[in-house]
């Protein structure tokens, strides 16, 4: 095969010949070489636990999103049932641009599950070969005869060979598009850090929350007053502002004090 | 011969298919000549399928070099180029 992919075959064996040439008296190297797969095995393992990290921080920055957008929606009725369309319409745009970025999460999401379940097959594989590579590497120390084992050993140690390469370039390339995804993560986390998108804490307040408390206690004071001027008598007169009133109530202070002159 | 598809695995595939592999490896490295993004995967989608159709599937603890090395089925041409390059990327 002379084409596109017997270079790229070509390119796995020399991988393969170049790990080999460094081996001078193959039992020795034999140990060796199960130690240094060890030790590749469990970078595999540590980019497989990445993967998944990426994805939960992923599944919770999805949960935080949705809570922001059945808030807005809330927010939505609260300004419309207080006659602020204007608010509401602000509300609804925002739950909209939430959901957008909800749904480019998702699309992220399939990607790195799809891209998990396939590093954790591979590893899968690549612990079966170790543990074979592990039982062959037994056998060929115990019955050693030069020629017979060099060809064996050359076997095995291509056959592991070619299965790290595999395995690496797996995970790097998980690890790169990880990468990626990390860095829109923070880029998500700091959009609710400025209250663009707030967080679920609570502990920001978005001008929405602001302006619809605003709204409410300025109601409240409103029903406070007329409270109030029920409980002096004065509601009959309720249109008349309270700073209107109090002139009033000093001339009739006043009053019987005069009347009492004559 | 042994061909692996990389990231699934190898598979042991009997040598009369192997015109026909040249075939499909003809069709595939005239897509990467020719940049068509679409055509390469259609072209390794029916290679790899031909692969697994025609070959069976070797046992995880089995330890043998591959004869051919074929990319995965979601490689783009770009991968592929930096695969087969002079200073391929594969780690090791």
């Amino acid at each position: 095969m002379a084409g596109l992919f017997s270079r790229m075959t070509s390119i796995f064996k020399a991988k393969a010949n170049s790990a080999l040439d460094k081996a001078e008296d193959p039992r020795q190297t034999l140990d060796y070489s199960y130690e240094k797969q060890l030790e590749l095995l469990s970078k595999v393992r540590r980019g497989v636990a990445d993967v998944a990290t990426s994805r939960k921080r992923l599944e919770m920055q999805m949960q935080s999103i949705q809570a922001e957008a059945d808030k807005l929606e809330g927010q939505g009725r609260q300004a419309l049932a207080a006659g602020r369309e204007d608010l509401a319409r602000e509300a609804l745009t925002r739950r909209s641009a939430a959901l957008q970025q909800q749904a480019d999460l998702q699309t992220q999401l399939s990607a790195l599950q799809a891209e998990e379940e396939k590093l954790v097959l591979a590893q899968k594989r690549l612990t079966t070969k170790i543990e074979a590579f592990r039982t062959k590497k037994e056998t060929l120390k115990a019955t050693y005869t030069a020629a017979e084992a060099q060809t064996k050993i050359n076997e095995a140690f291509s056959g592991i060979s070619e299965e790290f390469s595999d395995v690496g370039l797996a995970v790097q390339r998980a690890e790169d598009k990880t990468a990626q995804m990390q860095a829109r993560a923070g880029a998500i986390d700091e959009l609710l850090a400025s209250g663009a998108l707030t967080d679920s804490s609570g502990l920001v307040k978005d001008d929405i929350t602001v302006e619809l408390e605003r709204l409410s206690s300025s109601s409240d004071v409103e029903n406070e007053l007329t409270r109030l001027k029920g409980e002096m008598g004065q509601l009959p007169a309720g249109a008349t502002p309270q700073i209107a009133a109090a002139p009033a109530a000093a001339a009739a202070v006043e009053q019987p004090a005069s009347e009492e002159l004559p | 011969m042994i061909v692996r598809i990389m990231g699934e695995g190898q598979y042991s595939v009997p040598d009369e298919h192997l015109r026909e592999m040249n075939v499909h490896d003809e069709a595939l490295a005239a897509a990467v000549t020719a940049g068509d993004e679409a055509n390469f995967s259609s072209a390794l989608d029916a290679l790899l399928s031909r692969v697994r159709a025609v070959g069976t599937r070797l046992p995880d603890e089995e330890l043998v070099a591959s004869d051919l090395v074929l990319p995965s089925p979601s490689a783009t041409i770009e991968e592929v180029t930096e695969l087969s390059g002079d200073d391929g990327l594969i780690p090791g």
